[in-house]
């Protein structure tokens, strides 16, 4: 019935046009609020330079938005598209997150977006930074919701099973809101957007100082970046904890794949900085362990047992057979309604049902399933060991990188010397492409770690899909390719372009490449074009 | 407060709202889009055109977005069985569409001749395909659309892509198509001046007279079409599959509402109302009451479609038992509960301030203005 491949280009088709809108998205998140501090700086104390820089990175961002934009419409359609048995099975809940993130915050983003872009001569100066600030809180807000729906999915509260129409529905719509699970996500994933904007203002405005153009402008940008930077990763790494936190409350198996825990420690368990996970023999070569560290970090108390994977596969064990009764209880019940030992064995199991359904990619009828069967599912709901331990493993080192870089930039910002440390000005420009890795690395461990399912504990990923035939997938996930390589390859040109143009794009007559080329203060302005009308 | 039934209908209605919303707005601007080659001409004309729009596109493309999400909330069933069934039709329409907003942003950030008429196609096709595509698809579910669940309500599509593309579908898309031209050439008459906005009001006239044609003509198939009936199911208000009802096919049933109900008539009325109107004023150059007149043609053509088939909102052509209705697609009374007051509150906040937007961004744009603003206008 389910074609295992689609299964299969469908996981990929959603993991590369996520990654690939998450491209995009952090730095929206991040450069909203650093124009809305340089425009702040502007209203504040009127210098011009501040409106060319507000300008000038909007411009940058504006060529990064379209595809923001863009690639975001392929997300909205996906669901169903791809997924057409989640998005009947769950779409009572996790719709409403997706329409409220276009009225509430979609909406407000994008019609403000306009007059930020154009609205510079009509609107007064508090008004367009009033603009400013509200495209902002759109875009982060837009975040929020996101992340409630992407949070609902790691830890799925609120919400129950109903027989009559065959799906999840909604049991509180604030137990979705206030998921503790979305909230952790939210704050970490909102920094680590503030953090990729601050490293490619800071590396772009480092490019300019290494070339000795433009200087008062890329000083002014360094120094804005420096600060919001530090502030920012030291935030994503806190709340990055915070999130880590709410992963051993809920998707305990994602911790363990996460950690290489093959074995359950006693409490407090350590903490493997560096090892080589080698999931056939199910342990770590050349393990470096901080004994205590990740007991305390995880469950912040010295004597609560963090299950490695050995313990994870009894309980999963039992559940998947527990869950099996309830599938094969339910089955009956559409049979007959009235069958009275069938409604007691659902009850009874009900919550365990989700487990049950792993056993449907090995067989139909799940209450005749073989142990070696039962011992099939349990492997499958371990998340991969080895790509989880090495992509959280990137991301965390490359957190704490930023930590280091921003702290060196923001006390030679504070000392007035940076523009004479080469060497930081190349780490900056080199650094550029960084903040990208650690975020779609992150995504992958926050996704792939919550394999085998779509719904953690509800819905597997290999039941999600619509019936579609591999051959179909396939031919969307090729159109998808060609376009967004074709658009990407638009996009990396215009970005290079404008970046290597500099302020002189604004055509404002007073930086490098213009009239006055070589003259590389920068800080004088031509007069603001009046009204047309 | 309001009771499931209430609830349903008031989001059969909210749908409704929200296609129509997305018409006026994001019509507007994929109309320009459909007319930018062909009414204007030079590059600095072309700026103009796209410049009308420049502050707005992207807050009127939300209203495709917000639709896709409300149904998506709202008829959880619909969103899935549709866009996975229309699944190479809904890929057309999104890569179509991926040339909107770089289309937009990119077009005039190079000099080049040949990167600026590219991207004007782009946009030609990001805004045509699109709007025929709409209605093609309207036109199918007219039509019913092969489609069924097994006993775990998974959907099955049977048909093919090119079964889509049938002579009644192609003419609706055709009445897309020319509507969304219309709106966006009234839109145009309000927005730019001389040799454009005669240019514009001819578009206005010829895809008016295409429109009111073509309404008409699909007026005329629909009344003896095969179409579905709702002979008995659970009760309007109750929680239900949308399993466990009796259909069946008669010829010309989507005109059953309007007999039970003769006031209807006034809906299609509008759609011939709002074009012979939008066309007048189109041709006296009256942009804004043309713009509200097209807006209104496309309030009437839509809701006519929706009303002919209520309380359908998908037939099955296969399993006519297994089709879509208002009563039976939607989200728990909980769910529709909080979308509701979350629509009630969210959707006059956003058309004010939308409205304001396009206050803030009036006038005419001419060429010497974007002479003027070369490096900060599209």
């Amino acid at each position: 019935m389910i074609d295992p491949g689609a299964v299969d280009l469908a996981r990929l088709q959603f993991a590369i046009t996520a990654l690939y809108h998450f491209i995009f998205v952090p730095l929206t998140l991040g450069l909203t609020f650093l124009l809305a501090i340089m425009e702040t700086v502007y209203v504040m104390t009127g210098k011009q330079i501040y409106r060319d820089m507000t300008k000038f990175w909007g411009k940058l961002f504006g060529i990064n938005f379209a595809l923001g934009v863009t690639t975001g419409l392929t997300m909205e359609f996906q669901f169903g598209t791809n997924w057409a048995y989640y998005s009947h099975y769950v779409g009572d809940i996790f719709g409403a997150p997706l329409a409220i993130e276009g009225l509430l915050a979609f909406f407000l983003e994008s019609t403000m977006v306009g007059l930020f872009f154009f609205g510079w001569d009509r609107l007064s100066k508090v008004g367009h930074l009033t603009i400013t600030y509200l495209v902002a809180i759109g875009s982060n807000l837009s975040a929020v919701l996101i992340l409630i729906a992407n949070g609902w999915m790691q830890n799925p509260v609120g919400s129950e099973f109903n027989p009559v129409t065959m799906r999840m529905e909604m049991t509180s719509f604030w137990d979705l809101v206030f998921n503790p699970a979305a909230q952790a996500k939210f704050v970490h994933t909102v920094s680590s957007g503030y953090v990729t904007a601050s490293v490619f203002v800071l590396g772009i405005s480092s490019w300019y100082l290494l070339k000795g153009r433009d200087l008062e402008f890329a000083r002014r940008s360094f120094r804005i970046a420096a600060a919001f930077g530090l502030a920012s990763a030291l935030s994503v790494v806190v709340l990055g904890d915070e999130s880590g936190y709410a992963v051993t409350e809920h998707q305990k198996t994602k911790l363990a794949a996460m950690e290489g825990m093959w074995t359950t420690e006693e409490a407090p368990a350590g903490l493997t900085v560096f090892g080589i996970p080698d999931e056939a023999n199910r342990t770590n070569h050349a393990e470096v362990k901080i004994p205590y560290l990740l007991g305390l970090i995880a469950t912040r108390s010295s004597d609560e047992v963090l299950p490695g994977i050995d313990q994870l596969e009894v309980t999963l064990k039992q559940r998947i057979e527990s869950g099996a009764i309830a599938v094969g209880a339910l089955e009956r019940l559409r049979n007959n309604k009235d069958d009275a030992e069938a409604t007691d064995l659902f009850a009874a199991h009900k919550d365990d049902m989700g487990y049950g359904l792993l056993l449907k990619k090995y067989t139909e009828d799940v209450t005749q399933a073989t142990p070696e069967m039962v011992a099939r599912a349990v492997d499958d709901a371990i998340p991969p060991v080895a790509p989880l331990f090495w992509s959280f493993r990137i991301m965390v080192a490359l957190g704490l990188a930023f930590i280091v870089l921003f702290a060196i930039a923001f006390w030679a910002s504070a000392k007035n010397s940076f523009e004479h440390k080469r060497w930081l000005l190349r780490w900056a420009l080199w650094f550029i492409p960084m903040p990208w890795v650690a975020t779609q690395v992150g995504w992958i461990v926050a996704e792939v770690g919550r394999q085998p399912w779509t719904v953690h504990g509800v819905l597997p990923t290999h039941l999600s899909v619509s019936s579609l035939s591999s051959g179909e997938v396939m031919l969307s996930l090729a159109g998808f390719f060609i376009f967004y390589t074709l658009l990407l390859i638009a996009e990396l040109y215009l970005m290079f372009k404008y970046a290597r143009l500099g302020p002189s794009s604004l055509g404002t007559g007073g930086y490098h490449f213009e009239s006055g080329g070589g003259m590389t203060k920068g800080a004088v302005s031509a007069p603001v074009s009046k009204k047309e009308f | 407060m309001l009771d499931y039934e209430t609830l349903k209908l008031i989001w059969w209605l909210l749908v409704g709202v929200l296609l129509v919303g997305f018409a006026v707005m994001d019509g507007h601007d994929m109309g320009m889009g459909t007319l930018l080659p062909f009414v204007a001409k030079s590059d600095s004309e072309r700026r103009v055109l796209i410049n009308s729009v420049a502050p707005h596109w992207d807050g009127n493309q939300v209203w495709f977005i917000t639709a896709g999400g409300a149904i998506f909330a709202a008829w959880p069933i619909v969103y899935a069985t549709a866009f996975s069934g229309l699944y190479f039709a809904l890929m057309a329409v999104l890569w179509a569409m991926f040339f909107r907003p770089v289309g937009f942003d990119y077009r005039s950030k190079v000099a080049d001749p040949r990167w600026r008429t590219a991207w004007d196609w782009g946009l030609f096709v990001g805004s045509a395909v699109p709007a025929l595509l709409f209605g093609v698809a309207f036109g199918n579910v007219l039509l019913g659309v092969p489609f069924n669940y097994d006993d775990d309500m998974r959907s099955f599509y049977t048909g093919t892509f090119w079964a889509l593309l049938n002579p009644f579908a192609l003419l609706a898309g055709l009445l897309s198509l020319s509507m969304i031209a219309f709106h966006g050439a009234n839109y145009l008459i309000v927005r730019t001046e001389g040799v454009i906005q005669q240019r514009a009001s001819r578009a206005s006239l010829i895809f008016g007279v295409l429109m009111v044609l073509l309404f008409a003509l699909c007026g005329m198939l629909v009344t003896d079409m095969q179409s579905y009936v709702l002979v008995s199911g659970p009760e309007a208000g109750a929680m239900q599959s949308p399993v466990g009802k009796v259909v069946e096919m008669q010829a010309g049933a989507w005109l059953g509402n309007f007999d039970k109900l003769p006031l209807l008539w006034v809906i299609p009325a509008l759609g011939f109302i709002g074009a012979l109107a939008g066309m007048f004023f189109a041709a006296k150059l009256k942009g804004v009451l043309a713009f509200v007149s097209s807006s209104v043609a496309m309030l009437g053509v839509i809701f006519t479609a929706g009303v002919a088939m209520f309380p359908f909102v998908l037939p099955s052509s296969s399993m006519p038992s297994h089709s879509l209705t208002a009563w039976d697609c939607v989200s728990s009374e909980r769910t529709l509960g909080v979308m509701f007051w979350v629509a009630l509150v969210m959707t006059p906040i956003v058309i004010a301030y939308t409205g304001w937007a396009y206050r803030i961004m009036r006038g005419k744009i001419t060429i010497a203005h974007i002479e003027a603003n070369d490096h900060s206008v599209y």
